[in-house]
């Protein structure tokens, strides 16, 4: 197993190990996210308080989780980059920033739009929206560092350690919003927490979840492998292959 | 379940479907951009490769 | 190596005091932001004081940012940072005497002056002890925090916007609890909660960031 890590890490054994991991990725993605949309968008019900409005909830939620387990994988892997020097690591926490930041750009949006029917304002200073807008601004911040440095390899150590020093703040952030939220909560908004949810609503949702997952995984391959050419340039392994192109 | 109720979404119509069009565009856009990266990092080290064939072949004609 | 502690501070104060027109830079910065909000709102006091403890806590929180730069930008120019990594004593003990220096520098006479600015936004005496107070626990985690952003941010040249892109969302959770200190405090509330989060926070950061400004000063830093 060690053996099977130590080639993968090596960029030009993952360059060409990781197509078909993208493959099946996409495949898995496609096919779980079609059947979600379809569960979602025809078979779920119609919620008694918000009608048809709530199916909003079948992106703006599996939107909202990868957005944090994105930042999560980002962190983790600036953190093994920084620690153990592998640079695959750092390759896969600079591919995923944009992919998080697009996923919280997408919960945002969509936070807001649900929001229109339901508290009749497109931005409502939920606990929820807050922290996701921070949260992007923690994607941004990463991004805007990770392209400030020249010299690569410390703009990835410097901008892996962001990443993880972020993670340390999400949940105090989190846990100040929250508290301030419910702080200047008037009456008037009603709290909207998790209604108990139906079955036949939260299959689609995990299924869309799941889909989001290998969606991700795709991309953030298909990233890492450009990521591992730009990288590598110099070297002997890329010359060959761009001759061949 | 006809279609005409369907797309109207009980009148949700325009916040659902916007929501589900720029759902799209992102996964689109998530899409695309890796491949416009690849196109531009492929170009940028093939530039590279031939200005440093046409300095080989200069230092090679000079001596 | 606390004696090394003691040296670094003595020496960063002293280098600071010999251009000393340059320490008052934060500290007007931060009355002039201040007074700006009467001119631009109302100058009625009911309305002031509302959004006293915001204007106040924000416009501390940029002075300390505009100030961070100083921290390690000069010993960077002139390679003194490289011959502090050099030193045998640990880097993070390094970073705390920069630390604490700049903190005596900026965030200090921000806490003095305060009462001036509460005395400006016609604030009531109770809210002025807690505005210091809060601003006392707060100034500290500003400079521990914005030290991780200026060693992370060293090497970039024009890296003023950019650390404030990364060190602001940091801010947010001192910016909520103090300023709030100071509402709750005007309504007559106990304050004891949010000061004892802002201890919290103190602690967290006196203990962690240091660390991770040496980190990110070892990555950054060696040319």
């Amino acid at each position: 197993m060690w053996h099977w890590i130590q080639r993968f890490s090596s960029p030009k054994h993952f360059y060409t190990m990781s197509v078909p991991l993208i493959k099946w990725f996409t495949v898995g993605a496609l096919l779980i996210g079609l059947y979600g949309l379809y569960l979602g968008l025809f078979v779920a019900p119609t919620d008694y308080q918000q009608g048809e409005s709530y199916r909003i909830i079948f992106i703006h939620v599996p939107a909202a989780w990868m957005s944090l387990f994105v930042y999560m994988v980002m962190a983790a892997s600036a953190g093994i980059g920084i620690i153990w020097q592998i640079r695959l690591a750092d390759m896969v926490a600079a591919a995923s920033a944009p992919i998080g930041a697009s996923f919280a750009f997408l919960a945002l949006v969509t936070g807001s739009l649900w929001g229109k029917p339901m508290w009749g304002a497109y931005w409502v200073w939920d606990a929820r929206l807050t922290s996701e807008l921070i949260l992007l601004f923690l994607y941004l911040g990463y991004m805007a560092l990770q392209s400030a440095i020249e010299d690569q390899r410390s703009a990835d150590k410097a901008s892996g350690l962001l990443a993880i020093v972020g993670v340390v703040n999400i949940p105090i952030i989190h846990y100040s919003v929250e508290w301030w939220n419910t702080l200047h909560q008037g009456a008037t908004v009603t709290k909207f927490d998790k209604p108990s949810i139906h079955v036949d609503m939260l299959i689609p949702l995990l299924l869309m979840a799941v889909a989001f997952k290998l969606f991700y995984a795709a991309i953030v391959l298909i990233r890492a492998r450009n990521e591992a050419l730009y990288r590598d340039r110099n070297r002997r392994w890329v010359r060959e292959l761009i001759e061949q192109l | 379940m006809n279609w005409s109720e369907f797309f109207n979404m009980g009148g949700y119509a325009f916040y659902v479907w916007t929501s589900y069009g720029l759902f799209i565009l992102v996964i689109v856009a998530n899409i695309i951009s890796p491949m416009m990266q690849r196109k531009k990092v492929i170009s940028h080290i093939k530039r590279t490769i031939r200005r440093e064939n046409i300095g080989q072949a200069k230092r090679r004609h000079q001596s | 190596m606390l004696k090394a502690y003691y040296y670094l501070l003595f020496r960063d104060l002293r280098l600071a005091l010999r251009n000393r027109h340059e320490l008052a830079n934060p500290l007007i910065f931060f009355v002039l932001v201040v007074t700006l909000f009467p001119l631009a709102v109302t100058p009625t006091p009911e309305t002031l004081q509302t959004m006293a403890p915001g204007v106040i806590w924000v416009s501390a929180l940029l002075a300390v940012l505009l100030s961070l730069d100083r921290l390690f930008k000069q010993d960077y120019e002139d390679g003194s940072l490289d011959q502090l990594m050099l030193s045998p004593n640990p880097l993070v003990i390094l970073v705390l005497a920069k630390v604490t220096a700049h903190w005596l520098l900026t965030g200090l006479p921000l806490v003095i002056i305060a009462p001036l600015l509460g005395l400006f936004m016609s604030l009531p005496m109770e809210a002025v002890i807690v505005l210091i107070y809060s601003l006392l626990l707060g100034t500290p985690v500003l400079s521990l925090i914005g030290a991780i952003g200026v060693s992370l941010t060293v090497a970039v040249n024009r890296g003023g916007v950019l650390l404030s892109l990364i060190i602001l969302p940091l801010y947010i959770p001192i910016l909520i609890f103090g300023a709030n200190a100071v509402d709750v405090a005007m309504a007559g509330l106990p304050v004891s909660g949010q000061l004892l989060f802002l201890g919290a926070v103190l602690a967290l950061s006196v203990s962690l960031a240091p660390l991770a400004t040496s980190v990110a000063l070892r990555i950054t830093a060696s040319r």
